[in-house]
């Protein structure tokens, strides 16, 4: 199954050597990780994509990163509701004549064209990662010669519904 | 007199170096086990400037100076302390370091480093020991700034001793340790991130303690966590009021009296039937500060497969990791056992089970073959716990003379036994009984190792030279890597593959050349001889007792098997 965990950690040099590593040694597996600041001087954010076998597995997972001592809360938001982003960059082989075009699939994404030569244009799209993939996959036929994402950063949303399943607000199934 | 003091605090001129010292003087550090070289040489010259504040222990390879750290660790309950130089010095203990992260041995261990201008350059004698060391600690620094320094070694020494213990790195770049530094530094520290739950929760107690009372087949593991909590008086009175049988893991042994009716000794993979079968039958498991490492519990799906299984761990991340838990108690387990203590207890159901594990260790004792002259290792060990009245603090290599040990050598007190259980490290045993003397000058202090081990680390013979350290080396001398040919033996055909030694140093001239005596014994008669005379004087010795090369360690659960598929139970 596939979860979305968050870490706030202390900024200091060697925590994301020692959270990957910790990933790693102990063989999660990775789909994504994000690292920024946050609005705490010295705090990141971290989030991670992970596809883990079950319960255990995961409550492992989660474990093993709160005992790091840089390590300040891990939570998995999976079944919250949540706000979740990914960023992607796709370079398109386009001419002049299918620019147009172009234009026009990308345009209810809300994507934008951020680049533009004369083989290609460079298209930036911002959601959850299904609507990056979606357009990604719409733009594959026209030829992609370069695409970058920056993985999933999320947080929980201001107001909690009072439910006890929030599988209808889940980014990930 | 006392602002005067701090106000020359502020003004003198110290180097990074010194401040170290002072931390170290702080935290009460009276032993270190350290290797000088290029990076460490300002902090080298400071141990020297404050002659009398330290007992520096200058092993002969750095790996010695870390496992003699480890064996100081465990008989006195301090942690243990380490220098070692920048890029090799930093690499040599790496072993060490690792060993101690698996047996959770408090360490701080401080390395050298190039300067902070050259670091990332593959400037000479650099190693990115930042990078090496990370899945091998609890957790480690590079001092980047000078006045972090004091701040650091504090949250060093209480990272490494405090919650589940564990060693920590503070590498420190050679230009900090040599600035001179004239303001004040800050000391004090704030770790949010890390905050150990040592009391249990009250709700899980009472749960256990129901647990208790409704159980027919009740069963304790205790593990080293107990001995770290300091808590076997209070597993004493928690055994003694709810009547429960004991097993312990391998590092777990002292943690509760080996000799008590109570003791089913060790469990595992060269455990005791009646512990092993406890384990399997019991409908009640009671783990307390032991991590349900492979070679405890044998094929999972056969480790007490009826039971419900309660865990007291202080380490959240060990509950549940290998076995599900039904009633998990995350709490430090010197609290967790008062917390049980202050239950009031009556009306037992496990009577017949307590009855049928008596006649388990009665009807499945230890066994071994008993030649007419020649010495078997079984026999030897039995002598060693006979000669030193089950006093001694005995420390092991890796092999069958470490299970021989531990299942002969019956410990009624904590912090006596010192082995290498989680990495089992071969080199381990006789360096770590440097630290355990040092950490105890009264005890008689036995290395029992194995002619393969010893040569891993021999070495520091050098150390008991100087010292004249009254440390007894035994060399259950086998002529073999006697483990590996077990294994051979058993599962792979007798195919001795580069098992059996044949060559050898004469180990007593070997000794003697290091100025400590040494003997050679071959037959019973002469151990009877030389043994209590050695035992009871105040000299090193070394003693190399040869032993049937092919005597195997039994019983045994093979690799794959579970806990009721022993083999080598009766002759
Ligand atoms: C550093 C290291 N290398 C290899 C091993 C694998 N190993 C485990 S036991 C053993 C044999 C040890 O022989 P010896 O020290 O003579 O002890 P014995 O088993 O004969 O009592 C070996 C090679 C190890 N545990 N540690
Ligand atoms: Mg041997």
């Amino acid at each position: 199954m596939k979860r979305i965990v968050t870490a706030t950690v202390h900024n200091r040099s060697g925590v994301l050597n020692r959270v990957t590593g910790l990933l790693a040694k102990r063989q999660f597996n990775i789909e994504s990780i994000s690292v920024g600041r946050t609005e705490t001087e010295g705090v990141s954010k971290m989030t991670f994509v992970v596809e883990v076998e079950d319960d255990r597995k995961l409550e492992q997972l989660t474990k093993q990163l709160n005992k790091q001592i840089d390590v300040l809360k891990v939570s998995d938001i999976t079944d919250k509701a949540i706000v979740a982003r990914e960023l992607a960059m796709v370079k398109v082989i386009s001419n002049p004549q299918i620019r147009s075009e172009i234009q026009g699939i990308i345009e209810p994404f809300r994507a934008s064209i951020i680049d533009v030569s004369k083989e290609s244009v460079t298209v930036q799209v911002t959601g959850k990662s299904d609507k990056v993939d979606a357009l990604i996959d719409l733009l594959r036929p026209y030829g992609i010669k370069e695409l970058a994402r920056t993985g999933l950063t999320a947080f929980t949303r201001g107001h909690q519904p009072q439910v006890a399943e929030f599988k209808s607000y889940s980014l990930l199934k | 007199m006392k602002a005067q003091a701090s106000a020359e605090q502020e003004t003198a001129t110290k180097t990074g170096a010194d401040l170290l010292v002072e931390a170290l003087i702080g935290q009460g550090v009276e032993t270190l086990f350290g290797y000088p070289g290029g990076a460490v040489l300002p902090i080298y010259d400071a141990i020297y400037r404050a002659e009398g504040s330290f007992d520096h222990i200058l092993p002969r390879h750095e790996q010695g100076a870390i496992h003699a750290a480890e064996g100081y660790a465990r008989v006195s309950g301090k942690a243990g302390v380490v220098i070692g130089t920048s890029g090799p010095g930093a690499t040599n203990l790496v072993t060490g370091i690792a060993d101690a992260m698996m047996d959770s041995i408090p360490l701080v261990i401080f390395t050298g480093q190039v300067a902070k201008g050259v670091i990332g350059t593959d400037a000479f004698q650099e190693s990115d020991i930042m990078g090496i060391t990370t899945p091998i600690t609890k957790h480690n620094y590079q001092v980047q700034e000078i006045e972090d320094l004091p701040r650091i070694v504090n949250e060093a020494f209480h990272i490494a001793t405090t919650g589940r213990p564990g060693p920590v790195v503070v590498d420190i770049p050679k230009d900090i340790s040599s600035t001179v530094y004239a303001k004040e530094v800050k000391s004090d520290f704030h770790l949010p991130g890390y905050q150990p739950t040592v009391k249990p929760n009250p709700l899980q107690v009472s749960k256990l303690h129901d647990a208790l009372v409704e159980a027919k087949k009740p069963v304790v593991l205790a593990g080293s966590g107990v001995i770290h909590a300091g808590a076997s008086e209070e597993l004493k009175t928690f055994v003694q009021n709810y009547q429960l049988p004991v097993t312990t893991t391998l590092l777990g042994l002292g943690s509760y009296p080996g000799t008590c009716d109570l003791s089913l000794g060790m469990a595992g993979m060269h455990g005791t039937y009646s512990a092993n079968t406890a384990l399997y039958e019991c409908d009640l498991l009671i783990n307390i500060g032991s991590r349900f490492d492979d070679r405890l519990t044998g094929n999972l799906k056969h480790f007490a497969p009826n039971a419900t299984i309660a865990h007291i761990d202080i380490d959240p991340a060990e509950i549940g990791k290998n076995i599900p838990t039904h009633i998990p108690i995350v709490s430090d387990a010197k609290a967790a056992l008062e917390a049980l203590n202050a239950k009031t207890v009556k009306g037992l159901h496990h009577k017949g089970w307590m009855d049928a594990i008596s006649q388990n260790k009665i009807d499945y004792p230890l066994w071994h073959d008993q030649p007419d002259e020649l010495i078997v290792p079984q026999w030897l060990m039995q002598k060693v716990y006979e000669y030193t009245g089950g006093e001694a603090v005995v420390t092991t290599d890796v092999g069958q003379h470490q299970m021989w040990a531990a299942q002969y050598y019956q410990f009624d007190r904590p912090n006596r036994w010192v082995t290498s259980g989680g990495l089992g490290t071969m080199g381990y045993g006789f360096p770590a009984a440097i630290g355990a003397q040092l950490a105890d000058m009264n005890s008689t202090c036995v290395a029992v190792v194995g002619d393969g081990g010893f040569q891993m680390t021999l070495q520091e013979l050098s150390v008991l030279q100087e010292r004249r350290l009254p440390v007894k080396i035994l060399i259950v001398n086998n002529q073999a890597l006697g483990m590996v040919r077990q294994w051979q033996e058993k599962f792979y055909s007798e195919r001795y593959s580069e098992s059996i030694i044949d060559v050898q140093p004469d180990f007593v001239k070997l000794a003697e050349s290091y100025q400590v005596p040494g003997y050679k014994i071959e037959t019973q008669e002469e151990l009877l001889e030389v043994l209590p005379k050695v035992l009871g004087d105040d000299q090193p010795a070394v003693i190399d007792c040869r032993v049937l090369q092919k005597e195997n360690v039994y019983p045994m659960i093979a690799p794959g098997k579970g806990l009721h598929e022993m083999i080598g139970v009766k002759r």
